[in-house]
Parts: C-alpha cells; sequence; structure tokens
C-alpha cells in the first residue's frame, strides 16, 4: 500500500475534506441559502430570474390531488422528464422519451401508460424518493437532448459537467462521464469517468475512473484527449452566474449541453465532492487561496472569468 | 476587537480542559481520591420487600436487622415507610426495624435497603449455647428416634460427623424405615425434625437465617442454614447440600431461633430480596466507608446516589468516551460511519452482551433484517410504514433469537435484548437504502467503519481505569469536551485522504 505524506499533499495544494467543510463551506456558505440549491425547483425559478438557462418546466404537482391534473401538464408535450424536487442520487427521475398512442416510452425502452405516470407522481409527493422520507413535489420539465459531443463520452447516462465555482470565480472544472460499471451514474466513486477540463480552452487534461489514469472511454472507446467540451465561454459564464443567483461562496454547479439550447444549469451542489483534484490533477486549495488573495469586491463575471483564465490555466506540455 | 474564531474556540477549549484536570487535581490531593482503580471489590445492594394484607385495627411490623457478621460491613441503609410511625428499637442486643400504623386498608408493601460487601471472610464468631430442649414424643415416634440416634452414633464420633452423617443421609433421600418415619414427607418441617433429633443426641443447635446473594434476583427468600455446637465452637452446615461451612455468598441476617419478621393486625406477611452486584474499586468502597461516617466531606460525588443510579451513571459516564473515539476516527482517520453516534450505542451493548456474543448477534439480526428489508422495497411502503416493520421484524428476529439458542443451550445469545432495538431497526433501514444508492460495497464500507469504530469504543469502555476514571472524576469530562472543541476545528487532512490522493503529482507515471 502506498501513501502520500501530508507534507505533499499541502505542497500540491490539495483540499481535504475537513479543510472544505470548516474553512470553505462553514465559512463561505450561508446555511440558510441551502435550500436554494437542495431544492431543484427553487433553483430553477431563481435562475429564470436572473436569466440563467435552464430546463424548461412545464408543470409542478405539489398535492395529491393535483396527480389527477398531470395530463393536462403534458398534454402535446413529446418529450418530458418527472422528477422529484429534493431528490437524492438521481433516484425517481423518469425519463419519458417518446409517446407511442397513449402510451409512453421511457429512455430504457420500456412502455409505461398513463397510470403509471400517476402512481410514479404520487410516489414522488410522499417522500419515496427524497432524503429521510420527506414530503417533496413533483416537477416536470423538458427533457435534455443531449449534445452528441458529449454523448459520445457517457454511456446509459447523463454526461455533465461540474464546474467548482469560489467567491464567483470558476475554480476548477471536469466532464462527469458515465459508464456501463458506474450504472449510468454521473458519481466518481460508483466507477464514472472524471475528465479535468481546463479552465481556458475547455480541452481536456487528465481522466481518471477509480483513481486510476484512463485513456479512452470503457464502453464508447472515444479517446479523452480528442474531448473538446463546445461552448466553454458561455458555461463558465452560466456556472460563475450562479454565484450572484445563490449567494453561496463555495459550490459546484453541474451543466449539461443540450442540442438546440446549448448550456444549461442541471443543478448546484453545496458540498461538491473532492475527487475534481483527482481528475485535473491539480489541488483545489491552491486555487482557492489565489482567489483569496485578490480579495475581490463587486466584480463582474466577465471580469472573473478573465481573471480565473489568467490565474488558472495549464500549459499542455 | 473581533477575536478570530479559531483562536476563540483555543481559548474556550483551553480553559475548559484545564478546569477538568484542575479539578481531577484537586480531588486525587485534597480529598485523596484514588487515580487508580486498584482490586476491586464487590458491593451487594439488598432490597427487602415486605407485603401483607391488613386486617382490622392496628398494624404493627417488626423486622429484624441484620447484624454485621462472618466479615460482612454494612456500608449503608435506607427505610421507605410511607404513612407509617417508624422507629428502630434495640432489644436483647439485636436491632428491629419497626413500623405502625393505626389503621390500614389495602395491601401494602413496606421497604428496607441496605449496602453490603464483605472485606474480610472469616467464619461466624461465638454465639452463647442456647439449652437443649428435648422434644416431647409419642411412643412410636420415641422408639424410631432412638433407633436413628443411635444408628448415626454408631456411623460417627464427634457432634460435627453426626450432624453431617444425618444431613447427608436426609439429602440422599437413603433413609432406613425410622428416619423416613420420623421425618416424613413434608419439606418444611424437615429442619425442625433434624433440630429434634440432634437435641435428642445431646448436640445444641440453632438455626441461621440469611439470603443467598445472586446479582439480578428479584424474588429471593430467606434461607435457613443450621448451626451446632460441638462443645468448643459452632458448626455451620447447609441442610439442604449437607455441606459444612458458611457458602461464601450466603448474607447472614439473624442467628438463633428468633424470628426475623413479625406482622401484627395483617396476614399473608411476605419477605423478599431483590439483589444487585456492583463492582467496585477497593480504595472507592473504604472511601465510601468513611463517607457513611463523615457524610459532610464530598456529598456531590456520585457516590451519594443511590446503588442503581450510580449504576445508570456508570454508563451514561463512559458515552463521552465512546464519542471521542468516533470524532476521532471520523474526523483524524476518515473512518465512514453510518449514523454519526450509532457505533457508540453499538458499543455499550457489546458491554453487556461481551464482544464476540454482541457482533455474532449483531451480523445475525442485521443481515436477516436488510434481507427482509429487501423484500420489503417491492411493496413501496412509506418510510414510516416501512421502518415500523422493520422493527417488528427486528424484535421477531430477536425472540426466534433468544428461543432457538436457548432451546440449543446457548445462552449468550440471550443477552440479545440489550441490543437497542431502534438502534438495529435503523441501521439496517439506512444500510438498505445505502445499498440502493451506493451499492453494497459502500455498505460494506459504511457497516465495517461503524463495527469497527464500536469495537475500538468497547474496548476503551471497558478498560478498567478508564471506567475508574470516568465514574471517580466525572470532571474529566469537562476537559473532553474542550477536546472535542478542539478537534472541531482540525481543517488538517484525513488518513484516509493520504490513501486517496496517494498518486497525487504522478500524473508522468
Amino acid at each position: 500500500m502506498r501513501w502520500i505524506t501530508p507534507r505533499k499533499l499541502r505542497e500540491q495544494g490539495v483540499l481535504g475534506m475537513n479543510s472544505r467543510n470548516i474553512d470553505y463551506i462553514g465559512r463561505s456558505n450561508d446555511r440558510s441559502r441551502f435550500p436554494l440549491v437542495d431544492n431543484k425547483l427553487k433553483t430553477k425559478k431563481i435562475a429564470e430570474q436572473h436569466g440563467l438557462s435552464v430546463p424548461a418546466l412545464f408543470g409542478v404537482v405539489s398535492i395529491q390531488r393535483e396527480v389527477q391534473t398531470l395530463g393536462k401538464l403534458i398534454a402535446g408535450i413529446e418529450k418530458f422528464v418527472i422528477k422529484p424536487a429534493q431528490g437524492s442520487g438521481g433516484k425517481g427521475i423518469l425519463v419519458i422519451t417518446e409517446r407511442r398512442g397513449d402510451d409512453f416510452i421511457k429512455s430504457t425502452g420500456a412502455t409505461l401508460n398513463y397510470q403509471d405516470l400517476k402512481r410514479h407522481t404520487s410516489n414522488i409527493l410522499s417522500g419515496l424518493y427524497s432524503l429521510g422520507g420527506r414530503p417533496d413535489v413533483a416537477m416536470i420539465e423538458d427533457m435534455i437532448d443531449f449534445d452528441p459531443v458529449l454523448s459520445n463520452f457517457s454511456h446509459e447516462g447523463v454526461p455533465d459537467i461540474r464546474v467548482i465555482v469560489y467567491r464567483g470565480f470558476p475554480v476548477m472544472a471536469m466532464m462527469r462521464c458515465s459508464t456501463h460499471s458506474s450504472d449510468g451514474k454521473a458519481n466518481l466513486h460508483q466507477g464514472a469517468v472524471g475528465v479535468g477540463i481546463d479552465i481556458v480552452t475547455g480541452h481536456s487534461l487528465y481522466a481518471i475512473q477509480k483513481n486510476q489514469k484512463v485513456e479512452v472511454h470503457p464502453d464508447t472507446g472515444f479517446r479523452f484527449d480528442e474531448l473538446e467540451i463546445p461552448y466553454w465561454e458561455s458555461i463558465l459564464k452560466l456556472a460563475a452566474g450562479c454565484f450572484e443567483m445563490t449567494g453561496l461562496g463555495y459550490f459546484g454547479a453541474d451543466i449539461v449541453l443540450d442540442r438546440k439550447n446549448g448550456p444549461m444549469i442541471l443543478e448546484l451542489n453545496a458540498r461538491p465532492g473532492l475527487a475534481i483534484q483527482m481528475a485535473n490533477q491539480a489541488g483545489l486549495k491552491k486555487r482557492l487561496k489565489m482567489v483569496d488573495e485578490i480579495r475581490p469586491v463587486e466584480c463582474p463575471v466577465e471580469e472573473r472569468i478573465r481573471l480565473a483564465k489568467q490565474m488558472f490555466g495549464v500549459v499542455l506540455v | 476587537m473581533k477575536i478570530s474564531s479559531r483562536l476563540q474556540i483555543g481559548l474556550v477549549a483551553g480553559v475548559l480542559i484545564l478546569i477538568g484536570l484542575g479539578l481531577t487535581l484537586y480531588k486525587k490531593i485534597e480529598l485523596g481520591f484514588p487515580l487508580l482503580p486498584g482490586q476491586r471489590q464487590a458491593v451487594w445492594t439488598l432490597e427487602s420487600k415486605i407485603s401483607f394484607k391488613p386486617a382490622k385495627g392496628a398494624v404493627a411490623i417488626s423486622l429484624a436487622m441484620p447484624e454485621a457478621q462472618a466479615g460482612w460491613v454494612v456500608l449503608d441503609d435506607h427505610f421507605a415507610s410511607s404513612g407509617f410511625d417508624f422507629s428502630i428499637q434495640e432489644t436483647e442486643g439485636s436491632r428491629h426495624a419497626q413500623w405502625s400504623r393505626p389503621s390500614l386498608d389495602r395491601t401494602t408493601t413496606l421497604y428496607y435497603k441496605l449496602e453490603a460487601y464483605r472485606p474480610d471472610n472469616y467464619g461466624l464468631s461465638d454465639a452463647p449455647v442456647p439449652k437443649i430442649i428435648i422434644p416431647e414424643l409419642t411412643v412410636d415416634r420415641l422408639s424410631a428416634m432412638e433407633r436413628v440416634v443411635e444408628s448415626l452414633h454408631e456411623r460417627s464420633s464427634t457432634p460435627e460427623s453426626f450432624t453431617a452423617a444425618l444431613l447427608q443421609q436426609l439429602v440422599q433421600g437413603q433413609m432406613g424405615q425410622d428416619a423416613a418415619f420420623l421425618f416424613g414427607s413434608r419439606e418444611e418441617t424437615k429442619l425442625s425434625v433434624v433440630m429434634d433429633v440432634l437435641a435428642f443426641a445431646g448436640i445444641p443447635s440453632q438455626p441461621v437465617k440469611g439470603v443467598f446473594l445472586e446479582d439480578g434476583r428479584r424474588r429471593q427468600q430467606m434461607d435457613t442454614l443450621l448451626e451446632i455446637h460441638d462443645g468448643k465452637r459452632w458448626h455451620i452446615f447447609d441442610p439442604k447440600t449437607a455441606q459444612p461451612g458458611l457458602p461464601e455468598n450466603f448474607f447472614v441476617w439473624q442467628r438463633g431461633a428468633k424470628s426475623v419478621l413479625d406482622v401484627v393486625g395483617g396476614k399473608s406477611s411476605q419477605l423478599e430480596f431483590a439483589i444487585v452486584e456492583n463492582t467496585l474499586p477497593i480504595k472507592t468502597v473504604l472511601f465510601m466507608e468513611q463517607q457513611v461516617k463523615d457524610r459532610l466531606l464530598l456529598d456531590f460525588s456520585i457516590y451519594s446516589l443511590p446503588v442503581e443510579q450510580q449504576g445508570v451513571f456508570k454508563g451514561l459516564l463512559l458515552i463521552p468516551v465512546g464519542a471521542l473515539v468516533v470524532v476521532l476516527l471520523r474526523v483524524l482517520v476518515g473512518i465512514r460511519t453510518s449514523g454519526t453516534f450509532m457505533p457508540i450505542l453499538i458499543a455499550l451493548a457489546f458491554i453487556q452482551t461481551t464482544l464476540l456474543t454482541g457482533l455474532i448477534i449483531f451480523l445475525i439480526v442485521v443481515g436477516a433484517g436488510l434481507w427482509i428489508r429487501y423484500y420489503l422495497t417491492y411493496l413501496n411502503l412509506l418510510l414510516v410504514a416501512r421502518i415500523t416493520a422493520v422493527v417488528i421484524v427486528v424484535i421477531l428476529l430477536m425472540a426466534a433469537l433468544s428461543i432457538v439458542s436457548y432451546k440449543f443451550g446457548f445462552d449468550q445469545l440471550l443477552t440479545v435484548t440489550f441490543l437497542p432495538t431502534i438502534i438495529l431497526a435503523w441501521t439496517i433501514e439506512r444500510m438498505s437504502i445505502l445499498w440502493e444508492e451506493e451499492g453494497g460495497q459502500e455498505v460494506l464500507i459504511q457497516g465495517g467503519g461503524s463495527l469497527f469504530a464500536a469495537i475500538l469504543a468497547y474496548l476503551l469502555m471497558s478498560v478498567d481505569f478508564i471506567e475508574h476514571l470516568t465514574f471517580n472524576f466525572p470532571e474529566l469530562m469537562i476537559s473532553l469536551l474542550g477536546v472535542v472543541l478542539l478537534l472541531g476545528k482540525y481543517n488538517g487532512y484525513r488518513l484516509v485522504e493520504l490513501y486517496r490522493f496517494r498518486d497525487f503529482g504522478r500524473s508522468d507515471q
């Protein structure tokens, strides 16, 4: 078993869990702001107010009686997603890709009828999918039509881009590619591939799966070093813009790319994980300290992105 | 000026740690509390319960109080006498507790509790020899008696061996016709017939009343031993086993033929004992003994509480130690546990069940529970109903485990009841959610982490020295609080991160 010394980790500027909790989440995230990111419906509403792009909301079912009106909400809509506002770990997300007569076709190909949809919605309301069984509301929103550039790097799941934003600065980014072994989930500890992304260019830097370096996607076979994320500027702008919107000093923005509408905020995370450092082979703490040193005050998004690119650009050898 | 929170915590923690250590040192140096546990001593708590149905008119109850004998020392005693006039009277060298009341209309229970220990183990002291009273017998009984005494005399040379032979016959049931005729079949009269035989043979004897001490007994009755005098000294026998000598765990209440409990104006009176054993350090016991004499000294120690409450506190005061283990493991090591303080509760249960048995029971119940919970997921139940279902299943499992293990003779598994049911049910619930969301590996990591923390906490909590410290110096908890505050501000790396990021900066390789 190989270990690394604390001194080496400090030299690399790696952020540890304790430091993340005390020095960053605890210090710069106001607890009263947490519901804003923990509840996807609230996130979506406030994002729309701030003019940030999110998947369109078709409707909300918030009490059991309203489940009867589900038909009205989805009338004439071909593709849509039903999901819990406070779901955890991707549970309870139902993706309908097609309608065939009275039937609905799931992303997996299974056929459901209207009764199934109503039961699923009712389950969401009763808290079946939320942490601790809290009663929840069901959101019906537009299905994202993934940009083909990214879906090449994802298997059975949602490819998304996680950007860590500190005091409004995009400090580090990674693309999370679901794999067969991660069961379509985008969490790195479940076997998804994390690809570090250069803040300046949106080009891939390094890719890991289960702490091991990988060169190609294990399922689709595409080479990670050929990955270049389109709309990179708008992705950065979208992520950094969430700072004004949430008032959170430290968070992770999960962004997806739609074929027609470009980058959209899927959700925000007030406690983003540390694996992004492995995917980038760079320490977060070093970058967070650099942001602290410029003591940003009232700095517009464009200026923050320009500074971030100056500070965090990686020169490829 | 605003003090930074780090400095503030440091100051508060420092002050707390110093207060705790200071109080401990004060108690050690000024009050002489022992820092080390030293040898241990069993202290017994006997709760005597007198219950009776009142008749018409005045009621008077008299209970003989035990005299400290055969090395026993009574540390403390309490009376509960609600609504009764109560007094302690000394007559003929023995003390009697007396309750009285002009009238009473319902079944009543009176309590007398004492705490005793036995620093020295010597036999009964000398006592006046009672006069031999030859019983008056009918002709046929008289001749049977003569033959019995004669045959016993043939087989024995001393009063001691005479008694031994007599009791042996009785216990083994190998009696001749004469003896069988004398003793009859009634169990209650056997002892008085034995004393008759002894009297006939010219051997002075008297009953010795007392209680066999067994930890945790609830409705223990008083037992009677037999004492004979061989002309020089007393010899004691247990008539039930015919063994000579005073049994180790026999608490002598009263010697001689006097009655222990007298109830005037009542019927169906009963005397029962509840017994609890506590093992305390000898030094502490001596300290308590001193305190009985000098109560003003240190009335704020936990020893001023009744023994049952002391027992409760003994457990409670260990919880911070377990909590510290969990904090250390989570903050410094980075071990993931399912539920923050579940490991402590499991560790507390392990103290009752012992480690290995506890582990086996835990694994069986949680494993079986997980399997059943797996089935329940298919039913799409609401959370509260689902957990309730799991609680019921867990209790059924525990009952089944107890019964099966009892039938097969594994008495240890009966301790399953010490594992907190709700905690088990929650553990199963959390583990199964974890299983669905993160997969079986995560269940193993967190479940293993919890058990590891529990075992570590258990090992620490069961160290004599630590139990002694937490119990005798509860103020050390203030220091512990300070340490925990400091740990709450630790922002360095966790041990597991040194492994997790082991490949960091090796991207070229």
